[in-house]
């Protein structure tokens, strides 16, 4: 922790020996605003405690998931892709493990991105803006590319010093290792990405050698020029210039919601402070300014609420290593609520309220929005059918008096193999049904391939006086082998005269 | 508008835009941004160069790449008709009047002549192929010249009343016009051939009708009136009437004659484009 910087306003002697002080300042202090702002380079501190080690725990997790879950497999027999989660675009598929969605069933997709929304809501509500700082990829991206540039460079004040000194051929090398590596990642980044649409194996191996279609090298391209600029060069622009999220996050959140927080009525008038020293009748705040120096987005949080705070909690890390060396306290800097905070050195501090109704209400949808989907899921038949009948001509008289309609039926099985199915049609006595195939012959049954939509044209043909009126209410019904059935209204059209003469 | 000042909350100033009470920061931009703005400029004065851009007055800035979107269209094109050639020759050295038995075959003969048709045949037997008075209806089992494919084919190829030396052709006198038949006569022929599509009994008008129809009609119509696809007679026994099946019509038709016509289509699409005409309209399900 010790900080070798000796260029402090006050000697190290003066707080402490066993503090180090920093003088970090925020970068969007009063007075460091100009019309174009050059970008104020952040030199986010190495932290130790809780929070540092869940949001490594987290990072490994998360990019574990990112990396590993294409090359998951899932036996779905010989006909389909055997991988996991695969986006396949050319067979207009989506697999997820038992799930298997095709284009017309995206609303599954709306339904996870409503469950996401509200699950932000929810957690925004209760916590903060947990999603930015542990789980948005901005973040442990990010963290990444800090923790590779920590350890070619140092920490905090090695690289501030590095970057103010002169061009060295350690400073070009080091300099030099730490861009390769952040292209490693940023290329791996984008590598991974593209295993997500194509088989994970095949595709590594064509890769390698090179025969991998065009646009996968240029999707990899594209991400690893992304990951590099985002995690590596813009970090925090990203957050403050470009998200939407903190903006938002101010109206879900409410006095209530735990959020990382100074305790000014604890730590104000804060000061520097020398071993021995009494605490009367000052802050605890030793004004060490480390909260500050670990900061990724470069801010002071004792300045309150503001849109650049991550809540990566690296900041309770940094204060809580102090207090602990101090002998005070945690928690000068800890989750706290709004109201915990207002409520200041008061006897009665709030109780926590993290059932609210907002939050019952989140929950609420959430768990509505949950059931319905996983409904919907399991009770989907594997069976589709939609019958399109002829405009143009709406019928067809023929030269024994009857009258046929022409229809056009899309049969979809989502069956892992082959079945068989056959057609009839309700509401038309004497009514005959005959499926043209390719070769023009007639046909009873209708054979569609494993997991595929076919389209099959059809037609009805009512004898002489067999329909009486313009339009007719018929029933197509589809039946499996295994007795599955769907069926789907469509009408009979004939002349007005209802085909008699 | 208010005055810019100092925001006490942020220390910024105010761009002196002010709405209700709320009033603008005038926060900095980032100046990379600055940057990106400018670069975007710079790459616009660049596309100008190497693409086409500009309008000029009878023509356009062609740019350094010389890229044309008309180009890539002619080339796809050329592209696509280069990909069918296989289909097409297969589909050429097919005997007359074979169905494909290949399904990539009989889905490339149903697609090219499905535009096809809409292109050179709609205008007269309409879109859906149904016909109209004096346009057979392509869609039912009633053919005047035979509705297999070679016949269909063969249609297709020499016309009806065409100017191809072998063109089909159907001669029926005009009974009234020439004065072969009086007008009673012609309305009792008319009766009787009614009555054939007709059930029930008899009339007398129809009785001696059909007197003059043995006399004057049955070389061609045949007995029963069920027509002659050799001589493209038609089918008067059925309840399909191409020029209208009320006594009216009909009595026009015996008196003036229908001369209907088609014209060649030899010389005019090539041979594969006329066996995919044949191959979709035999597909509309009156194909024999």
């Amino acid at each position: 922790m010790a900080d070798p910087l000796p260029a402090a306003p006050l000697a190290a002697s003066e707080i402490g020996a066993e503090v180090a002080r920093s003088d970090a300042e925020p970068v969007n202090a009063k007075g460091r605003r100009s019309l174009y702002a050059k970008r104020q380079k952040i030199y986010p501190k190495r932290a130790k405690g809780l929070f540092r080690r869940i949001k490594w725990i987290a990072m490994a997790g998360l990019l574990a998931i990112y990396y590993l879950a294409p090359w998951l497999r899932w036996d779905r027999g010989p006909l389909l892709p055997d991988q996991a989660i695969l986006i396949d675009f050319p067979g207009r598929r989506f697999y997820f493990f038992f799930i298997e969605l095709w284009p017309e069933e995206v609303y599954y997709i709306t339904g996870l991105l409503i469950l996401a929304a509200l699950g932000l809501f929810l957690v925004t509500s209760l916590a903060g803006r947990v999603w930015c700082g542990y789980a948005c990829p901005q973040t442990v991206w990010t963290d990444m590319f800090v923790t590779v540039e920590r350890w070619l460079e140092g920490d905090r004040n090695q690289r501030m010093k590095l970057d103010q000194g002169p061009w060295t051929a350690n400073k070009l090398g080091r300099k030099l290792v730490k861009h390769m590596l952040w292209l490693v990642i940023a290329v791996a980044t984008g590598g991974a990405w593209v295993f997500y649409f194509a088989d994970a194996p095949t595709l590594a191996r064509d890769l390698a050698s090179f025969d991998a279609p065009t646009a996968a090298y240029l999707f990899i391209g594209l991400f690893t020029a992304t990951t590099y600029l985002l995690g590596g060069i813009a970090r925090e622009q990203v957050c403050t210039y470009m998200c939407p999220w903190p903006r938002i996050q101010a109206a879900l959140q409410d006095e209530d919601s735990l959020i990382v927080s100074y305790h000014p009525a604890r730590g104000e008038p804060r000061g520097a402070h020398k071993k021995g020293e009494s605490w009367e009748n000052r802050g605890h705040c030793v004004d060490c300014n480390q909260c500050v120096a670990v900061c990724p987005m470069g801010i002071d949080i004792r300045d309150g609420q503001q849109l650049e705070c991550i809540s990566c909690a690296l900041c309770i890390d940094a204060c809580n290593d102090v207090m602990d060396k101090v002998g005070l306290p945690r928690s000068l800097i800890g989750y706290d609520s709004l109201a915990g905070v207002m409520a200041g050195k008061a006897e009665a501090k709030p109780k926590l309220r993290p059932i609210r109704p907002r939050t019952v209400l989140y929950a609420g949808l959430m768990v509505l929005v949950g059931v319905v989907m996983l409904y919907a899921l399991f009770t989907r038949a594997d069976l589709g059918l939609a019958v399109e009948r002829d405009r143009n001509p709406l019928f067809v008289a023929l030269s024994d008096g009857s009258i046929r309609n022409g229809y056009t039926v899309h049969v979809q099985n989502k069956h892992h193999d082959e079945r068989t199915f056959v057609l009839s049609v309700e509401g038309l006595p004497g009514a005959r049904l005959a499926v043209v195939d390719a070769e023009n012959d007639l046909a009873a049954e209708m054979t569609v391939t494993a997991d595929q939509m076919e389209s099959f044209r059809i037609f009805v043909t009512v004898p002489r006086g067999g329909v009486h009126d313009e339009a007719t209410d018929i029933t197509f019904r589809l039946r499996g082998a295994g007795g599955e059935m769907v069926q789907y209204d469509s009408v009979f059209r004939a002349p007005d005269h209802g085909g008699r003469r | 508008m208010s005055t810019p000042r100092k925001d006490d909350v942020s220390g910024v100033d105010t761009t002196g835009h002010e709405w209700d009470g709320i009033e603008e920061l005038n926060n900095p931009l980032p100046r990379w941004w600055l940057w990106t703005f400018l670069a975007c400029i710079v790459w616009s004065i660049g596309y100008w160069v190497v693409m086409p851009a500009w309008p000029l007055v009878a023509d356009h800035t062609r740019g350094m790449l010389g890229y044309s979107q008309r180009a890539v269209v002619a080339d796809s094109l050329a592209k696509a008709k280069a990909s069918q050639s296989g289909y097409a020759k297969r589909l050429a050295a097919l005997p007359a009047g074979e169905n494909p038995a290949d399904p990539d075959l009989q889905s490339f003969a149903l697609g090219g002549g499905r535009s096809a048709y809409a292109v050179n045949c709609s205008q007269c037997h309409g879109s859906g192929a149904a016909g109209a008075k004096g346009y057979p209806n392509l869609n039912d089992d009633d053919w005047l010249w035979g509705g297999k494919l070679a016949d269909i084919e063969q249609t297709l190829r020499v016309g009806i009343r065409s100017t191809h030396p072998d063109t089909r052709l159907n001669d029926m006198p005009a009974f009234g016009r020439d004065g072969l038949l009086t007008l009673p006569q012609i309305a009792d022929v008319a009766d009787y051939v009614l009555s054939l599509s007709h059930s029930g009994a008899v009339s007398p008008q129809a009785a001696r009708g059909q007197t003059l129809f043995a006399e004057n009609c049955t070389a061609c119509h045949g007995e029963t009136g069920r027509g002659n696809r050799e001589l493209g007679a038609p089918n008067l026994a059925d309840g399909l009437w191409l020029y209208g099946g009320d006594r009216a019509s009909v009595i026009a038709s015996i008196s003036e004659s229908r001369r209907g016509v088609m014209p060649t289509w030899e010389g005019r699409l090539d041979d594969v484009t006329i066996r995919q005409l044949a191959i979709y309209v035999h597909s509309l399900g009156g194909g024999e």
